[in-house]
């Protein structure tokens, strides 16, 4: 794929695309982080449940994917899930960071559910095309379980033990300037929000900040300093080192066996 | 008796219920480990409703359950096997109700 011509879209549906493609780089690589939890995690019932959020979030990643392909002309999802480098996966780095212990997995799954509920929100309010809202919607219901099960983790992680208060504390100081990135737009957001085809996120960042600090305080964890520095660039390719090994695994045996069939 | 006979170092057991759809009774789905109730609502969902199973669940402690024992079988239930006048088959039902099933 050309990066430079895909950084710049001149049509609305070139455009569109690359929002579709954010949103499911997104979710195909946090679901990617989280399946590496499936027979790790710290209890069978949480195990199935982060299993569950993974299949929901690969899921969501491929419902985008095969609708941007449609437009763009690909033949299917997996085009964009196998056969992309790290410079062209338009993913924030928060979610390509390693999977660390469950209180950082925990954590970073409740910022980020947190913010996909206020996008999808608003996204689902704003958007006339059928296609897209409807999918929307479908996934909202998802994320809205996804944000409940890690909130609810949060307040016994950070108001239960000495060990799993110190970690998760631990996990929000590390996570803290890859949140940046959630809320930071850039001109292709712009153009997007012009066209009605993508929602400004940095409105809804005051209501996540809000929802953020009042369940740490609940959970008794002091919340990160807003003001420091904040990690930029991974969307338009500047990812952290993690993505390429993440994406080594991840795309092996598509690209080793292109043929390769479930029989 | 204690029914939870888990070490102190596992979360304690719940009995799952779900209830197929509107109007239906709760049916025993089998049970989860959880720290508390909320925890054991949604260990029950991820569990035992993944495949459309139900539409609500309850969740109880399970050694807040009092069960019949083995020995009880007899005392318990035979008596019943002979009764066979105690189920409605003997009525006629007429067909307007039939109808309505």
């Amino acid at each position: 794929m050309n990066t430079i011509q895909t950084m710049n879209p001149q049509t609305k549906e070139e455009l569109f695309v690359e929002i579709l493609l954010r949103l499911a780089d997104d979710r195909l690589i946090l679901g990617h982080r989280l399946s590496e939890w499936a027979g790790h995690g710290p209890e069978l019932e949480e195990d199935l449940a982060l299993a569950n959020t993974a299949l929901d979030m690969i899921g969501h990643a491929s419902a985008l994917y095969a609708y941007a392909a449609d437009i763009d002309g690909k033949p299917d999802e997996d085009h964009y899930a196998y056969f992309r480098d790290d410079l062209d996966f338009k993913n924030i780095a928060l979610v390509e960071l390693p999977k660390g212990d469950f209180a950082f997995t925990i954590a970073r799954q409740f910022l980020f559910s947190a913010y996909s509920y206020f996008l999808y929100r608003d996204l689902i309010g704003l958007v006339d095309d059928d296609q897209f809202k409807g999918m929307l919607q479908k996934h909202f219901k998802e994320i809205k379980y996804h944000l409940r099960h890690s909130r609810e983790w949060i307040l016994r992680l950070g108001d239960g033990t000495e060990t799993s208060h110190i970690k998760l504390q631990k996990a929000f100081d590390e996570l803290w300037m890859y949140t940046g990135e959630m809320f930071a737009m850039d001109n292709l957001d712009q153009k997007a929000i012009e066209h009605s085809l993508f929602t400004d996120v940095s409105k809804c960042k005051e209501e996540w900040i809000n929802l953020v600090s009042s369940t740490l305080e609940e959970a008794t964890i002091n919340v990160p300093d807003n003001n420091q520095y904040m990690y930029n660039g991974a969307r338009k390719g500047l990812h952290t080192e993690h993505l390429g090994y993440l994406l080594a695994q991840m795309q092996f045996l598509r690209r080793s066996y292109p043929d390769a069939e479930w029989k | 008796m204690s029914t939870n006979l888990s070490t102190s170092t596992e979360w304690p057991l719940w009995e799952v219920f779900y209830q197929p759809n509107d109007g239906k009774p709760f049916e025993h789905a089998g049970s989860v480990h959880a720290p508390d109730a909320e925890m054991a609502l949604q260990n029950a969902r991820d569990t035992y409703t993944r495949r459309n199973e139900g539409i609500s669940l309850w969740v109880v402690p399970t050694d807040q359950i009092t069960a019949s024992s083995p020995e009880d079988r007899g005392p318990f239930f035979d008596p019943a096997n002979d009764k066979a006048y105690r189920h409605p088959q003997f009525y006629s039902v007429p067909r307007a109700v039939k109808k309505r099933k």
